[in-house]
């Protein structure tokens, strides 16, 4: 039933624009030195909320960055390390004892103390409040006495109220100190814990245990880098200034102002014209110019997000992997990476992507090599459907690619192929839910947490959150399993790499594209590094002066 | 003209709670499924649609789901409440935000469409058929050519990064001169069309019986034209551009989402995308009464400009 974020990058770009270094102007004129005061400007989207446990999507993810400090971060392995936590051991991997570093402060002076920790926790997974990542919490024991159905799905009645109002498996031990006790094992858990729904909320945050105060989230305190100065200007932009009580890495900018863009040729036009500092995701169309316009200052890394094209696997024309594998060796990924996205993304022959541990180059072997004569031979053999339809959402920008795909199938495989549209993608899930004849459908992922078994568990297991093409195999689901209550993280990622491999041997998705991040920045800025969820790291960012 | 104002305020009344029942009724048969919409691709918890459908009476559905949920808009809108956004936002307050830069915007389009639009139009209608006549002819027929979505972003590029001669972007609280070439690509298309309204209708007049009444008691060209022939001319457009104040407002959707300017068009093509019922008929209602004062501005500056025209 939970879910993981499921997106595609093209779909809502939400991108964060650094500061302009505004006060550097008039001291050494230019000299490329660092300015410690100076803001910089962050262009992002609207977010669409502020409080960490309702945050799921990037922009509102980039603006808490630099509110608040995660229990763990991750190093250039992708492996957490305790940033706020001083430590977070377990014998069994139930049970958890987390120990906070002292010192940390929220904005208003208060302590960070493990109740600032298991209020926020208990506020995000109580159904009641409708927090979009409360799905994060259902791990800890306790989870499920905080939900409640409704009796009669989304009928008339309303939902009883949920057994409890916290998690049986949240314990203070003392002002510093707090256990996690699991509902079952699992050996990734501090992993988990770097992710924005897990941040602390001071006592200040409610008007009562369990409700937020009113107004709250426009002026929302954390206990980061940075407190908020003045309150969230809706569609215009939210500003931040250093929180000089900070006992963390202290960031080498004054702050930062996120700049809120309906567009993002709007926040190109202002990056290019130093108007602007940090455009996070350079829109499509000004991929062909941008290394002429900002030179150096357009840069790219390895982002998270993975792009596919699904089977339905209930329908009886895909259902032989033969026929699916043959499909696959007749897209020539390279050639479309070239042609419709101008190499602002990688070819994905892995059902993991690289940015998490455990990935292996090209586990989808033969499947994924391009070879039109073996796939015509192949797919010809197989008794693959003379028309194949490839869907997609309209209004993601991924019409192109879909028709390169399609006419590529038509030339090597002989077929008769089209792209067909839905208007939105809640249209497409919902007529794939219905079992109705979509073809073959577009789907993209965006990792919560770098662990494999964010990539495996919620699209293949039969359960699995977003696994809307039906794919079964207890096999793999075993797997996954095993992985999850594994003793140590290594051993985890053996388990899942075998599982990995199932998915090679039984092909329900077509990997097609691993994302990066394409970002550019103003001559106002260096030192600009964007990680794997898209966020600008805000403690690296200088100002030049 | 006292009774004349007092029925068409009546009337107004009616126009308004029948548009927006229209307008309401197309959203409430246009929504899909707003939760999913407003998450995008990442999928919904059980818990956040119980708690969605919930606030916003999603679960009423059908006819008698339809008129449940247009009274309690209407019920709430007479109680001064526009709602609440699916975005759980109060919709006044993202309008009353968003009002105050739009309307500047359109402003200054109106303001470019007057100033340089009717100039032009009175000069060539003037002298109709000389060089300058010709030019503008050529000049708005490009222009009326070229969509805003092409218009805006040239100027952005052009005038805003290559030259540098405006700021390519205007944000949330621009000055005047941010807001200027925005204001100048909205007014535009009203410029060539007051142009040529105005050049049509002063080159007509200019052929009048009154005009040569005028000429053979030897008044001087600028009384003639500046008093007679303009009074006359300007009929058609006052009511033209009184239309497209309120079409300014509505229509600046592209040319806010061009230079970053979150303002009612933004709003409204934001609501539509996420199927934000509320967002978009709480914004279309205020258009509506937008439009309506509008119109009846149009009708009364009639009596005013044409005392012939009365309303009984």
């Amino acid at each position: 039933m939970q879910v993981r974020r499921l997106a595609a990058w093209a779909a809502v770009p939400l991108v964060a624009t650094l500061g302009l270094a505004a006060c550097g102007s008039g001291d050494d004129g230019g000299s490329g030195e660092s300015n410690p005061n100076a803001t910089v400007s962050i262009q992002i989207g609207e977010p669409q909320h502020l409080i960490p446990t309702n945050t799921t999507e990037t922009s509102g993810n980039q603006v808490l960055s630099a509110l608040f400090t995660p229990l763990v971060d991750y190093d250039a392995q992708n492996k957490p390390y305790e940033v706020q936590a001083e430590s977070i051991q377990s014998t069994d991997n139930t049970t958890w004892t987390i120990k906070l570093k002292d010192g940390y402060t929220f904005h208003n002076g208060e302590k960070v103390t493990s109740d600032s920790y298991i209020n926020a926790w208990n506020y995000g997974a109580y159904a009641p409040n409708g927090q979009g990542a409360s799905y994060f919490f259902e791990k800890i024991a306790g989870y499920t006495d905080l939900q409640a159905t409704d009796p009669d799905g989304d009928g008339p009645q309303k939902a009883p109220e949920p057994k409890a109002n916290t998690m049986s498996g949240l314990k203070k031990v003392d002002d510093l100190t707090f256990t996690v006790t699991l509902s079952a094992p699992y050996s990734e858990f501090k992993t988990m814990l770097g992710y924005n729904a897990f941040y602390p909320l001071p006592n200040a945050a409610f008007s009562a245990p369990g409700v937020i105060k009113d107004g709250f989230e426009d002026a929302i305190i954390g206990d980061g880098p940075f407190k908020i100065k003045g309150t969230w200007q809706h569609d215009a932009k939210v500003e931040v200034e250093r929180y000089d009580a900070f006992p963390g890495e202290k960031p080498k900018v004054g702050g930062v102002e996120f700049r809120i863009y309906q567009q993002l040729t709007a926040a190109y036009a202002d990056v290019i014209s130093d108007n602007l500092d940090v455009v996070p995701t350079i829109p499509t169309e000004n991929l062909t110019s941008v290394a002429s316009d900002l030179g150096d200052r357009f840069q790219q890394s390895p982002a998270s997000s993975f792009q596919f094209l699904a089977f339905p696997t209930f329908d009886p024309a895909y259902s032989k992997p033969e026929v699916r594998k043959a499909i696959s060796e007749a897209i020539d990924r390279d050639e479309i990476i070239k042609s419709v996205f101008k190499d602002s993304q990688q070819s994905a022959r892995s059902f993991v992507s690289p940015v998490v541990a455990g990935y292996r180059d090209n586990t989808c072997g033969a499947a994924c090599e391009f070879n039109p004569t073996k796939a015509k031979s192949e797919y010809a053999a197989a008794g693959g459907p003379a028309k194949i339809t490839i869907s997609y959402n309209g209004d993601g920008g991924h019409k192109d690619w879909v028709d390169a795909t399609c006419n590529q199938l038509k030339t090597n495989l002989g077929v008769d192929c089209v792209g067909a549209a839905e208007p939105k993608f809640a249209d497409l899930l919902d007529k794939v839910e219905k079992k109705q004849p979509v073809g073959m459908f577009r789907l993209g992922w965006i990792m919560d947490y770098p662990s494999m078994e964010n990539y495996l568990g919620p699209l293949y297991t039969t359960n699995g959150s977003s696994n809307y093409y039906g794919y079964s195999n207890p096999q793999f689901d075993a797997l996954v399993k095993e992985g999850v209550s594994a003793g140590t993280p290594d051993e985890a990622i053996k388990k899942y790499q075998a599982a990995e491999d199932i998915l090679a041997n039984d092909l329900p998705v077509i990997p097609l594209r691993f994302g990066q991040n394409n970002f550019g920045y103003s001559s106002k800025v260096k030192n600009v590094e964007i990680d794997l969820f898209q966020r600008v790291n805000l403690t690296k960012i200088e100002a030049v002066s | 003209m006292f009774r004349y104002i007092v029925r068409r305020l009546l009337q107004m009344v009616l126009a308004f709670f029948g548009t927006t029942l229209i307008v309401y009724a197309l959203m409430f048969a246009g929504q899909g499924d707003p939760i999913q919409a407003l998450a995008g691709e990442r999928p919904v918890t059980p818990a956040q649609r119980a708690y969605l459908t919930e606030t916003f009476h999603l679960d009423k559905t059908g006819v008698g789901g339809f008129f449940y949920r247009y009274f309690d808009y209407i019920g709430n809108l007479l109680r001064g409440d526009l709602g609440m956004s699916l975005t759980q936002r109060k919709i006044s307050d993202m309008i009353s935000t968003a009002w105050p830069v739009t309307l500047k915007l359109a402003l200054i389009g109106i303001a470019v469409a007057i100033i340089f639009g009717v100039t032009a139009g009175v000069i060539a209608g003037i002298r109709r058929g000389g060089f300058f006549d010709n030019a503008t002819l050529l000049l708005t027929l490009l222009v009326l050519g070229i969509p805003t979505i092409v218009l805006a972003p040239l100027a952005q590029y052009f005038l805003g990064v290559k030259l540098g001669w405006f700021p390519p972007t205007a944000g949330a609280q621009p000055s005047f001169y941010a807001l200027l070439l925005p204001g100048i690509v909205l007014g535009s298309l009203s410029l060539a069309t007051a142009l040529r309204l105005t050049r049509t209708s002063v080159a007509e007049n200019m052929r009048s019986d009154y005009v040569r009444t005028a000429k053979s008691k030897g008044l001087r060209r600028r009384r003639i034209v500046g008093v007679h022939v303009l009074r006359n001319s300007l009929i058609p457009v006052v009511t033209f551009l009184g239309v497209e104040l309120g079409n300014l407002m509505s229509g600046a959707i592209i040319t806010e989402g061009v230079f970053n300017i979150p303002g009612i068009g933004f709003n409204l093509f934001r609501g539509i995308r996420t199927e934000d019922g509320p967002l978009v008929v709480g914004i279309v209602s205020i258009l509506v009464v937008v439009y309506l004062v509008c119109n009846l501005v149009v009708d009364v500056l009639y009596a005013v400009l044409d005392p012939r025209i009365r309303y009984v």
